[in-house]
């Protein structure tokens, strides 16, 4: 985006109340952002503890730390909570705190609304977990232990934890719609005059489509887990095949969500990733048209492929050469974007700060998640890998290297401009070596798992599958202990020290970085111009 | 710069309130939607076959038997959790001409020490088969009910249709029996 931009702000002096009322009560977009990020983080090591002991448990074959039962609830609501509650919210807290930055409003659009929508995750991540606790004290049988895909008939046949979860779900829908309706309308009525659609940052044009597909699919997602809530305690028969239903239906009622729910967490990232990859290029990013038009055509698409999950299901022929050929059409547009990223750093001056190192990784990597769901696209190739590590590992370098490490390159893109200090350069780029090399000793020999056939959400496996298994458990042992580097720089970088400066990166663009650091706490009280 | 501040500051909240109220619709049309997706998917199953579900009784009368083919039907059998039964076909497969009316036996027996009732659902794979297993008589039909201890021999009476696709030369017939929470 090449906008000029004319800044003014006076310094208010409102009193807002101290202490927990503040964040109880704030309807300010930076005050909500920052929960969002914080709630995240903490989402984020949570989740990760249940997955170390997943691995713990898959270092050797044979049944030694944790019951089956136990290992599938870990695995479920490890997915659950690092899909709505790390990563959704991470999105949804930049999209507070950015957007009305970078288009040069003064606040979100509703934001009585915002708050809400903030509120109701903690006491869905509550009711998430809570089955654990009440399992200690002999209530119930534990979490959910469906996976995070809730397929009926288990999860019509399965204990509490599948009731605890629904109600979650309907929670995290509920805060995601209303955060959607948010981001839409503040989107269109907010933008500082002059700033056209045209001239938005990147990132605004990805929270539209990510919003746009919330709203589509969310309410699917609710009406779905609600007919198995009915399904489960009010005598109906929508997926209880004794009753006339059809356990398949759900599947396609999941997935008609599911699938644009991986866009969903995705596309943010991809809005805010060539802001961060032009600033450390020096140049302007590459190829603005063809990459708004490539989000909208993906978003649209990610409606309409959602059955190449379950391929295996039996099938006419030719639905399953139309899902084939749709996902793969997919590639197309994804493509697009990829070469656009690549050709926006292509003989720029590059720098290779700690945002700029998790932004040239996770290209790479993201690619791989890429390539590999493309194999998984072809469904002859598909009757094999379904269900194997394959398809763990494709959906790890699509979530964990796409999503969190692009979420984490945001972190250290603006972390400065947040808090008004620099972290430590030096634990960062720790922190991305770290997390770059385990992550990719976790997961590559999950490829391999998969391709020789080991299923995923066992907790047992023969004994041809051992030294792979080692091999990622002890990776992700690395993996999860070097994020308490992340941890430890942004508390340091909170707590002080050097003073950022207001565009705190030599080649930052856009109407954030006009702005002090950290900004005040009320921002564009009077809306810049952009010309 | 102030006459634009004034415009923003009174046009804005009604055209916000206006928006939002259409977005709401949009999320009402998606969760509209969302469960018509269930009456619509379960009509294209059953013009399609899609999901095995074979839930049509046969029409005797006009068929003939096709001397020239040979298809194999299996049985299977699946007693579901809560149902206190024994539950099988007496033969696993038969070889049927189409349009040849075969009867085939299940056996059931109820091993607890109280009435149970049961339902069969019959699901045949490959799900484009479906519409060609055609059923004359059929346990499946209506609920069925064991006294304690009690066995019982359960015919089935089907033909394979004629018009079976040339490519499927194996049809499945699996039965699911669930138990009746009267
Ligand atoms: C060109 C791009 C992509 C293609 C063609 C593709 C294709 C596929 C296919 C066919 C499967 C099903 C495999 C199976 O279960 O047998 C799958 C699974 C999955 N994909 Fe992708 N994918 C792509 C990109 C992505 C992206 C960008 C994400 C996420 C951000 C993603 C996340 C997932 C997840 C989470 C699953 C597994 C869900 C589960 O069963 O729990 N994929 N992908
Ligand atoms: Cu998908």
């Amino acid at each position: 985006m090449s906008s000029q931009a004319t800044v003014h702000h006076d310094h208010h002096d409102d009193h807002h109340p101290t202490g927990i009322m503040r964040w109880l009560t704030t309807t300010n977009h930076k005050d909500i952002g920052t929960m969002y990020l914080v709630f995240s983080l903490i989402m984020f090591l949570l989740g990760g503890i249940m997955i170390l002991g997943v691995r713990a448990e898959l270092f050797q074959p044979g049944l030694q730390l944790v019951k089956p039962e136990f290992f599938n609830q870990l695995i479920g609501v490890h997915a659950l909570i690092m899909i709505f509650a790390a990563l959704m919210p991470a999105a949804t807290g930049f999209a507070n705190w950015m957007l009305p930055l970078q288009i040069g409003a003064p606040d979100m659009a509703l934001p009585r609304l915002n708050n809400w929508g903030f509120w109701l995750l903690p006491p869905a991540a509550i009711l998430l977990t809570l089955p654990f606790t009440l399992a200690l004290f002999g209530i119930g049988d534990g979490a959910i232990a469906t996976g995070w895909t809730f397929y009926a008939p288990l999860s019509v046949q399965g204990g509490i934890g599948v009731d605890f979860a629904i109600f979650a779900v309907h929670l995290l829908g509920v805060s995601s719609v209303l955060g959607s309706i948010n981001v839409i309308v503040t989107i269109l009525n907010m933008r500082a005059p002059g700033m056209t659609l045209m001239k938005m940052p990147m990132f605004a044009w990805s929270w539209l489509v990510t919003a746009f597909l919330l709203i589509a699919t969310i309410p699917v997602l609710a009406g779905a887990v609600t007919m198995l809530l009915t399904d489960r305690h009010f005598g109906t028969h929508f997926f209880d095949a004794a009753g006339g239903g059809d356990p398949i239906l759900f599947q396609h009622l999941f997935w008609f969500f599911g699938h644009p729910e991986v866009y969903i967490v995705l596309l943010p990232v991809w809005g805010f990733m060539p802001q961060i990859l032009q600033t450390f290029s020096r140049k302007p990013m590459y190829g603005y048209k063809a990459q708004v038009y490539s989000l909208w055509a993906i978003g649209i698409l990610a409606l309409v492929v959602w059955a190449h999950h379950f391929f295996t299901v039996g099938m006419p022929v030719p639905a399953l050469l139309y899902f084939m050929y749709s996902t793969m059409s997919i590639s197309l547009p994804l493509a697009v974007l990829f070469f656009c990223w690549i050709a926006t750093i292509w003989k720029g001056s590059l720098t290779f700060e700690t945002p700029m190192l998790f932004a040239i990784g996770w290209i790479v990597l993201f690619g791989i998640g890429g390539l590999t769901g493309l194999v998984l696209a072809d469904v002859a190739a598909d009757a094999q890998y379904h269900h194997t590590y394959f398809v763990v590992a494709h959906f790890h370098y699509t979530l964990f290297a796409g999503g969190i490490m692009g979420i984490m390159a945001g972190v250290y893109y603006w972390l400065p401009k947040m808090t008004g200090h620099m972290f430590s350069e030096r634990l960062g780029k720790l922190h991305f070596w770290l997390t770059a090399i385990s992550f990719n000793l976790t997961f590559i020999p999950q490829f391999f798992l998969g391709l020789a056939g080991m299923p995923r959400r066992i907790p047992d496996y023969a004994l041809q599958f051992a030294e792979f298994n080692m091999i990622s458990s002890c990776a992700a042992f690395v993996l999860g202990l070097s994020q308490l580097i992340f941890v430890y720089n942004i508390i340091s970088c909170v707590r002080g020290g050097k003073k950022a400066t207001n565009k705190v990166w030599e080649g930052a663009e856009g109407l954030e970085w006009t702005l002090s650091s950290p900004p005040p706490y009320h921002s564009f009280t009077e809306q810049p111009v952009v010309k | 710069m102030a006459s634009v501040n004034q415009r923003e500051k009174n046009s804005q909240p009604k055209s916000n309130k206006k928006l939002v109220i259409r977005l709401l619709w949009l999320v009402v049309a998606a969760a509209v939607f969302g469960f018509a997706l269930v009456p619509l998917y379960n009509v294209l199953c059953s013009v399609t076959g899609l999901n095995g579900k074979t839930n049509n009784t046969a029409d005797l009368s006009k068929t003939v038997v096709d001397k020239n083919r040979l298809v194999t039907v299996e049985f299977t059998s699946t007693v579901m959790p809560g149902l206190g039964w024994d539950f099988y076909p007496q033969q696993n497969r038969i070889t049927v001409h189409p349009g040849q009316v075969e009867t085939v036996n299940f056996l059931a027996k109820n091993v607890t020490n109280q009435p149970v009732v049961g339902q069969a659902v019959p699901s045949v794979s490959p799900g484009q088969a479906s519409l060609y297993f055609k059923k004359i008589e059929c346990f499946c039909f209506q609920h069925q009910e064991l006294k304690p201890g009690e066995s019982k021999v359960m015919p089935l009476r089907f033909y394979v249709s004629p018009s079976l696709p040339q490519n499927i030369g194996t049809v499945t017939l699996s039965y699911a029996f669930y138990s009746v929470n009267k």
